[in-house]
């Protein structure tokens, strides 16, 4: 038989309120023993305090030529950040 | 370095490269990071495979020579420490499989490769562990010159492979100063431990000298490798680093590094001292090192007799998952 097992990513809430982030991928037959790796690898050092494991296979992601269509037409649209706006000193803080 | 005599492809001029080519070039001079599903040359995608792979090889292949000396470790504190790092070192390989990966290898292609013969590891681990003093020394010196090497790769221009050994730097400097801080118990010892320590440096030395590669002036593989930013430094500038740190930390064990011709060279800055011997070196890549075929039978034989159970888990999760499905079906 042999065939290898599944490639998962893997993504990590290295603290309570942060957000989970991609910290690498591993292989594994299931998600449960994903999880288990995922603990041995990723977080022998207290890194993390709850685990994701994703099939990669299930992710989509963008393609690197798309970049253009895709993040482009935000460039002229500086009215969308707040230092666009002049405010006078005296109204403070703001 | 735990990545020695990495072929290199390609090597154009600029006059010779396609646009595509010299744009890729451009974004690496100018710091950016190449991400896996980004355009590269075959011959980038190529070299990177080799080096990271035998990067990811030597990991592995590195847990067996201290693997010898966690049963006989002599506390139990010792032993939980050891245990650590060699659990660190299959991390580390981990992560560099999966860097990898991410250039369209698989990881049984690289297994096989390094079952095989094709891919290599690193000549230091083809050298036998053969007293607890030889633990301090690989901590302190392998580890030490593998730091040499890692820590200027974390600005390497492949994404993947740059991440990870951030990941790495961050964890080899435990295993540097657990290296030395078992040298310095044995030198503070009865005078045989301290032999002993003593031993373990004159074993170690030139071949921890010899991790970072043949000299430059025989190196040809370096000039585009380091265009490409996959290679920081030159063998010859990390080897002289190593050993003007190391050189110190000897002094302050009170051991004697086995080289008479080591002397201070106020001009230069940095140590004068002996170059290992070379065809000692290419003996050991060659296949023809004291432990080679004891390493790779290990993880050989590591590999086949775990058939059964890789198999297993595969024939348990199909399973699992079918069943899963068939309990849906019933339940809508």
């Amino acid at each position: 038989m042999s065939s290898e097992w599944p490639l998962w990513e893997i993504f990590i809430r290295g603290q309570h309120g942060l957000n989970h982030r991609h910290v690498g991928s591993l292989h594994a037959p299931d998600a449960e023993m994903a999880i288990r790796n995922a603990r041995d690898v990723y977080t022998r050092r207290n890194e993390g305090v709850s685990i994701w494991v994703v099939k990669s296979n299930d992710i989509t992601a963008s393609s690197p030529s798309e970049k253009g269509p895709l993040y482009d037409p935000s460039n002229s649209k500086v009215y969308r950040h707040p230092t666009f706006f002049d405010i006078p000193d005296e109204i403070g803080h703001m | 370095m735990y990545a020695q005599l990495v072929k290199s492809e390609g090597s154009k001029s600029r006059e010779d490269m396609t646009p595509e080519e010299i744009a890729f070039q451009d974004r690496i001079d100018r710091n950016e990071k190449i991400e896996p599903k980004e355009w590269m040359p075959e011959g980038y995608r190529k070299t990177l495979i080799r080096q990271i792979g035998q990067h990811a090889h030597s990991e592995i292949v590195g847990q067996l020579p201290e693997g010898n000396w966690i049963t006989r470790a002599p506390t139990l504190e010792r032993k939980a420490i050891l245990l650590a790092k060699v659990q660190d070192e299959a991390g580390h390989g981990l992560y560099l499989y999966c860097a990898a990966e991410t250039l369209g290898v698989s990881r049984d292609e690289l297994l096989e490769k390094l079952h095989s013969g094709n891919m290599k590891y690193s000549s230091i681990f083809n050298y036998p562990t053969l007293t607890w003093a030889d633990m301090g020394a690989v901590g302190w010196l392998v580890d030490g010159a593998a730091i040499m090497n890692q820590v200027p790769l974390q600005r390497t221009s492949y994404g993947p492979y740059s991440r990870a050994m951030i990941r790495i730097c961050k964890e080899e400097s435990f295993h540097q100063r657990q290296g030395y801080d078992i040298m310095m118990k044995m030198c503070a010892g009865t005078p045989e431990q301290k032999a002993m320590a003593q031993d373990a440096l004159n074993r170690f030395w030139y071949p921890a000298l010899m991790m970072f590669g043949p000299s430059d002036k025989d190196s040809v593989h370096s000039a585009q490798s380091m265009a490409w930013k996959i290679k920081m430094n030159t063998n010859d500038e990390l080897r002289q680093k190593f050993v003007d740190q190391t050189v110190p930390q000897a002094e302050y064990l009170g051991l004697t590094v086995p080289d008479p011709d080591l002397k201070w060279n106020e001009e230069k800055g940095g140590y004068d001292f002996s170059e290992p011997d070379w065809s000692e070196f290419f003996a050991v890549i060659a296949g023809n090192g004291p432990c080679n075929a004891e390493r790779l039978g290990a993880r050989v034989k590591a590999w086949e007799d775990g058939a059964w159970f890789r198999d297993g888990l595969m024939a348990h999760a199909a399973k699992a998952g079918e069943r899963a499905r068939t309990a849906r079906h019933a339940a809508e």
